[in-house]
């Protein structure tokens, strides 16, 4: 059985979103900019994609910036919130523990650039600490960025809470909705929020390609320098195919996502609770509060990497917060941060769902799973000190 | 490019002499459960000789692969040998491994160099 259970770090491109760009590729090369109609079919195309998009998220196309991807249109919405600041003599931005490196390392970079930066915390279940985040709020803090949903333990954040408070204070607002995007239904107008960040091939359409939403009224400058394009707000020649495949994308996924959520998040719950039989393990993130697809789970005494082969030699695609699994030395930031410690933060799995996933499969990840963690616990020094009793289990 | 040799994957999915000897010689434990790696050799030693040795290891595929290796490097050798295995040599015989798992091999190492210095301890003998 082959199973791709990992579509928090890219998706399979639908075949409407492939056969929708091709033409771009081979008969609609034109460009864009240029007047004659080569260029101008091009040009429609890409106003077309705008306006699917805005229809889908409840936003106005020219409310609608494309870019290379989600980490493109964090980086953009966060300079270019941090230059207003500048302008007003605002050097503070609010944002948490649990974002992704795309905000992370922007705002790294905004603090040697003399800006400071609160990162509020998060509970144990991986939701933010509102009332923290209001506290944090002063007079210069010229930015709020939170994540809708978290790339590793799938939770959701209240969103719409966190809105109403920085637009009570006068904050800017911007989320990056990497995640959530075509997986659960998104309303920039219901959201309240300011600027909202996503891409394509996080739901089913080319790599290379996302937007950025940015509200009407809102100061937005380039990233990157050149062109005219996008209204002078993103240079460059527009990655039309690409542009293309997203509009396609977004379009198929929106028009079955109310079916999808919750067939999706009851084949996830079957998962959660498969996985919850095996001893000593946690679910990361909270239960109720996460994306429809979302599964992390801790073992204890085992590490992440070894498990993610052995579910790769029983044709199971998944990922791992473990050090190892990441290429760095420290596990996963996500996980220290809602608590786990270093031991067992190395030993997670995380499992995320396509659409296209059935009962017989989720049976079969949680057997391959129970096996797999089994059988690396039969030779793991730190399982059999705590089965002898000489140290305590942790989970 | 395959993330490991063909060598290390087939000595993580049947890693050699795994499990534990209750009347072991020599236990040598390295690494920690906070860094993702801990290794644990144990040695039965005749005459000089490791006749037996099995180990259990917490980590990666590498750390897996790599204790399965060096047991088979040193199992049925002799003690003069044994002391001067390197993480070098468990490497090569691994076919190689990615610049940023070669810890893994120090562990393996070290695990065993650590479980010979508790036979020393324990017989009161100067390898």
């Amino acid at each position: 059985m082959n199973i791709y259970a990992d579509n928090a770090a890219t998706t399979k491109m639908s075949k409407k979103a492939v056969s929708a760009m091709m033409p771009y590729f081979e008969e609609l090369y034109g460009n864009p900019s240029s007047l004659y109609s080569a260029g101008q079919r091009a040009k429609e195309a890409i106003e077309e994609a705008r306006e699917t998009i805005a229809g889908i998220i409840g936003a106005s196309a020219r409310e609608i910036i494309f870019t290379s991807g989600g980490t493109e249109s964090d980086n953009q919405a966060i300079m270019s919130a941090a230059a207003n600041g500048k302008r007003q003599g605002k050097y503070h931005i609010i944002s948490d523990a649990i974002e992704h490196h795309a905000v992370l390392h922007t705002l790294k970079k905004l603090e040697k650039e003399g800006f400071e930066v609160t990162y509020v915390p998060v509970h144990k279940n991986g939701i933010i600490n509102v009332s923290a985040l209001e506290k944090a709020i002063r007079d210069d803090t010229c930015l709020v960025t939170v994540m809708y949903a978290n790339n590793e333990i799938g939770t959701v954040q209240p969103i719409k809470k966190i809105s109403e408070i920085c637009r009570r204070r006068g904050v800017v607002f911007h989320t990056d909705a990497v995640q959530a995007v075509g997986h659960v239904p998104i309303d920039v107008n219901d959201l309240g929020v300011d600027m909202l960040s996503a891409s394509a091939h996080k739901f089913h359409g080319a790599k290379g390609t996302g937007f950025l939403y940015v509200r009407r009224g809102v100061r937005i400058s380039s990233f990157i320098e050149g062109g005219e394009q996008e209204r002078g707000r993103r240079a460059g020649t527009e990655n039309v195919a690409g542009i293309v495949s997203m509009g396609a994308a977004l379009k198929e996924v929106a028009a079955d996502i109310d079916k999808n959520v919750p067939r999706i998040t009851a084949l996830r719950n079957r998962l959660i609770d498969g996985l919850s039989e095996i001893p000593h393990s946690a679910l990361n993130g909270d239960r109720e509060k996460r994306l429809p697809g979302n599964v992390n789970f801790c073992f204890e005494g085992i590490e992440g990497e070894s498990l993610l082969l052995l579910l790769d030699d029983k044709g199971i695609s998944a990922s791992s917060g473990s050090a190892c699994a990441s290429g760095s030395l420290d596990p996963s930031h996500v996980l220290l941060a809602i608590g786990r410690v270093h031991d067992v933060a190395h030993g997670s799995l995380r499992l995320t769902l396509g659409e296209d996933i059935t009962q017989k499969e989720i049976a079969y990840i949680i057997k391959s799973v129970k096996e797999a963690v089994e059988y690396l616990r039969g030779f793991s020094p730190v399982w059999n000190d705590c089965v002898s009793g000489k140290s305590k289990f942790i989970l | 490019m395959a993330l490991y040799s063909e060598k290390v994957m087939d000595h993580f999915r049947n890693p050699r002499n795994v499990g534990r000897i209750e009347d072991a010689d020599g236990v040598g434990e390295v690494g920690n459960a906070k860094c993702g790696d801990i290794m644990k050799m144990y040695l039965k030693i005749e005459n000089d000789v490791v006749v037996d040795v099995k180990f259990e290891t917490f980590g990666c595929a590498s750390a897996v692969a790599s204790s399965s290796m060096a047991t088979e490097l040193i199992k049925g050798r002799p003690l003069s040998e044994v002391k001067k295995l390197t993480n070098k040599a468990v490497a090569e015989a691994l076919d190689g491994l990615p610049d940023y798992k070669m810890h893994c091999s120090v562990l393996a190492e070290e695990a065993i160099l650590s479980a010979l210095e508790d036979y020393q301890k324990k017989t009161g003998k100067k390898i």
